[in-house]
Formats: C-alpha cells, structure tokens, sequence
C-alpha cells in the first residue's frame, strides 16, 4: 500500500508540469519561474490544509482552483504584469477579461505540455542543463532528485537550471508546435532528449533505485503522450517507446536488492516483466510503417530479441545484422562492442576475435574484457593478460569484481 | 585521416538465379564486412547495391541501355571509408564478398 505521503508527492510530481505549462502558456515562456512560484505556492498552501481537513474528494481541481486565484493575485499585485505582460497578452488574446483566467481542460493541459516539450527540447538550448531542465519542468522532479541523480548538491543544479531558463529568454523560444516543414527534426530532438532521460535512468551510476526506475518510467509517460497527437505519432516515436518498454522490462532482474548489477546472461527471466514486453511488442508493431529505418527500430529490435533468453544461431544472426545496420548509422564504441559479441555468437569465436583485435579501444575496460572472453579457450595466457589489462583501466568495484570472477574462472 | 573509395566490380551474376539459402549467405558476407568497417568507425558512406539495370548516355545525345562499360564485370556499389593511407584501406577491402565471386575492388583516394 501507497502512504499517503506518497500518494501526494505523486499527485504533486504529476500536477507539476501540468500546472507550470499551463500557467506558462499564459504568461509566456519568459516567465517561467513565476509559473513554478505559483505551482510551488499552491503545493505549500495545500500540504498545509490537507494536513487539517484530510485530503479533498478531488485534489487536482482543489490545486487547480487554488492555482487560479494565486494568479489573480499575481495579476493584481505585480507591477512587473500590470505593465510588461498584460499588454503582451493582450496583444495576442481577443478577450482581455479572460487574461487572468487559466485553463485547466484536459485538452489545454495536454496541448500546453506539448508544447512545453518543444520548447524544453529545442536545439536552441542544448546543453548538459536541458537533462535537468526536462527532469524538472516536464517531469516535475524535485531539485534534490536530481542533484541526487547527477551526483551532486542542490546548488549545482539550481545554477545550472537557471542558466537554461536564462536561455529559453535569450534564444526567444516560443511555447508552440513547430510547423509542419519542421516537426520532423524538432521531434528528433524531443525524441533524442526523451531518450537520454531514460538512460539517465538506466545507467545513472547513483544507488536510488526507485529515483532511477522513476526517471526511466517518466521518460516512457513522455514518450506515450507524444503518441497521442497526431503531428508526433510517428513510427520513431512508437520504435523508441518500445526500446524503452524492452529495456524498462528487465529493470528489476538487472539488479539485486543489494543493488549489486546483475548480466544479462545471469538473470533469472521470471523477474522480466511480461507486460512491459507485450506493450512494446504493440509498439514495435505500429512503428514499422513508412519507408525510414531509424537507429530507434533498429535498437528496439536488438532489445526485443534480447527479449527471447534462449540462445539461437538464428537469435544471435539477427542482432549482429541489426548491429552491423546500426553502425552504419551511428557509430559508437559500445555499439562495435556489442556487435563484436553478437559476432562471437553468430559467427563464432575465432571469426570474432580478428574483427576484435581491430577496434583497438585502448582505454575501455568492455573491450578488454571482451578480448579476455574471445581469448578463453583458445589462448588462456592471452585471456589472463587481456582480463588483468582490464582489472587495471575498470573504475567501479563492480566492474573489478566482474572481471575478478573471470580471471578466477580461468584458472 | 582521408577517405577511400572501395569500389566493387562483379561478373554480372544474377542473382534471382539463386537459392534463397544462397541468397542470404551473399547478403550475410555483405552485411557482415560493411559492419565490420563500420564497427572501426571507419564507414563514411556507402551506396553498395547499385541496380544492374540503367542507362547509358554517351557523346552526342546517345542514350543505350546497359551494359555500362564493355567488359566482363560491372560497378556493383561502392562505400567509403575513413584510413590514413591507401594501404590501411587496401587493409579494409580484405574479406570484400565480391572478391570471392571473382570480382575486383578498386580502392580509390577521394579528394573532398
């Protein structure tokens, strides 16, 4: 059962980025951190009057409602809005009465989160800040979450998103859906940033592993809510939420309760969750339409075969073909890695083991790993240099402990 | 570093005449040398499965059908790939499938 405590963090987390692209859309995105202010305001005076009176039979519209008359007030008292904003908005909205008025429909609260999703992941602003930026606004994180995540303090990362809203204003980024000639590489990016937040997840090196499991299961919210507009329904948008389904799936067979990582080829598939695979077997479906082949289709189907824990020569063939196409496209060292070890499996070790000795990844310890594992078997010295060579560049003691087990196991 | 181009030249083989069997192992050398330059980050670009059907337009206006040139083998594709010198490249063309269907591959510096 949910505590309470719980129950409402949760509720506040959601209503966040509801609420700040709401109020957003109407003061403009400059504005942003008086929309926070007001969301922040609104979660203070409630914690405070739930406490007493219990919480409200429908505790969004209470926020909503109260949201509504903090504005207002903003609207009344602020000389900044009296002079700067009003006639802004005015300038845009045929009905000043109504300026003060948010709109808290279901559609308006979609269409203005849609929106934030541009705005959030504009190329424009790219930086290491728009991770957070992203965690904070469009997934309603709190500033210690995600020091927590980047493993750091909490004024680090208020500086850092402050530079980001500092650029939103500089770069005039617009709270609106791109046009039609330009949705395509400006969904890339929101894809591209969705992606990134997921792997935030995955592979964040801090130990909270419900922090971690929260971020990936945002970034897979963000992903579906893109599905349900039409401009944004498209097959790489449906290839990453299915990537994202595959990999969420095993997130609990992957690490043990002493947050010890456990290999793929350890894992106890019982723990792999079977829904989360059938959900991205529906959306691997939709998403092979069209003519394009994207590294998102490409990466969904590696994970969608990982999916399958009995080894086949047919299994293995396809991965390293689907791994030889995703090179061509995005070449990156973990991926000639994994590639190599699809090689191994398909093509066998000997065949793997020239095509290893040719990447020459010097400083990367899954390479040398690797080359120890393809050496096994065929030159035990050579395993035993290749896995200490490893030993020697690994950093975590996980990773030291894995390759630890392998000399061990040579001998 | 500087770029090659690896063009393949192949006795026009028909390849419809293939087994299906036969069909995927080809395609399998294929995919599995492109992906091992490209695991080197070595792949700069490729059009590696040139139609054999085309046309030909020569001198004056003179437009014919293929065959392209007048001998045996025909420009199958090419790709292009990153080396320091024309022997690292030579290097990247060993193991080309076309090379094992009697054919040639032509390595080229590419001057951008």
């Amino acid at each position: 059962m949910q505590s309470e405590k719980e129950a409402l963090s949760n509720l506040f987390q959601t209503e966040f980025s509801k609420m700040v692209a709401v109020i957003s859309k109407r003061f403009g995105l400059p504005h942003i951190e008086i929309a926070e202010d007001i969301v922040s305001e609104t979660f203070l005076l409630a914690t405070e009057s739930w406490e007493v009176k219990g919480i409200p039979a429908n505790p969004a519209a209470w926020l909503y409602s109260v949201a509504k008359q903090k504005t207002l007030y903003y609207f009344r008292r602020n000389k900044i809005f009296n002079e700067n904003i009003i006639p802004e908005i005015k300038a845009t909205t045929e009905h000043s009465i109504e300026l003060a008025e948010l709109d808290f429909s279901q559609q308006n609260i979609k269409d203005s989160q849609l929106q934030m999703m541009f705005a959030i992941c504009s190329p424009k602003i790219a930086s290491e800040a728009q991770i957070g930026l992203a965690l904070r606004i469009l997934c309603g994180f709190g500033i210690d979450a995600i020091a927590e995540a980047f493993l750091t303090n909490k004024e680090t990362i208020n500086k850092r998103l402050f530079r980001a809203k500092e650029k939103l204003r500089t770069e005039k980024v617009q709270l609106e859906v791109p046009i039609e000639e330009q949705i395509g590489y400006r969904l890339d990016n929101v894809l591209h940033i969705i992606y990134l937040l997921f792997n935030e997840g995955y592979y964040s090196t801090t130990q909270n592993k419900v922090l971690r499991k929260d971020f990936c299961l945002e970034a897979l919210r963000l992903g579906i809510m893109l599905t349900e507009f039409k401009q944004t329904n498209q097959p790489q948008t449906n290839a990453l939420i299915a990537l994202m389904c595959f990999h969420a799936s095993r997130f609990d067979a992957r690490q043990t309760s002493n947050n010890d990582f456990v290999l793929y080829q350890n894992q106890n598939d019982n723990l792999w969750n079977k829904d989360l695979i059938e959900k991205g077997k529906y959306f691997l479906n939709v998403s092979a339409v069209g003519t394009e082949l994207n590294s998102y289709h490409l990466e969904a189907g590696i994970a969608f075969l990982h999916c399958e824990k009995k080894d086949t020569l047919e299994k293995w063939e396809n991965i390293l073909h689907y791994y030889n196409l995703l090179l061509q496209i995005n070449y990156s060292p973990s991926v000639a890695l994994n590639r190599t070890y699809a090689l191994y499996k398909a093509n066998g070790k000997q065949e793997a083991l020239i095509e290893a000795k040719k990447l020459r990844l010097e400083n990367n310890h899954f390479y040398f790993t690797l080359l120890g594992e393809l050496y096994t078997g065929i030159d035990n010295s050579k395993a035993r240099e290749s896995f200490l060579k490893a030993l020697s560049i690994a950093k975590t003691q996980t990773n030291k402990q894995t390759i630890q087990n392998k000399i061990t196991a040579l001998t | 570093m500087k770029e090659f181009v690896l063009l393949f030249r192949q006795v026009d083989t028909d390849n419809s005449q293939a087994s299906p069997a036969e069909y995927q192992t080809i395609m399998k050398k294929w995919d599995d040398w492109i992906g091992g330059i490209a695991a080197q980050g070595k792949l700069a670009g490729m059009c590696n499965r040139l139609s054999s059907e085309g046309k030909v337009l020569k001198a004056g206006g003179v437009i014919t059908e293929g065959p392209f040139v007048e001998v045996r083998e025909v420009l199958g594709g090419f790709i292009i790939v990153k080396a320091d010198n024309i022997d690292e490249a030579t290097t990247l063309a060993h193991g080309c499938p076309a090379v094992d269907c009697n054919g040639s591959i032509e390595i080229r510096p590419y001057n951008l």
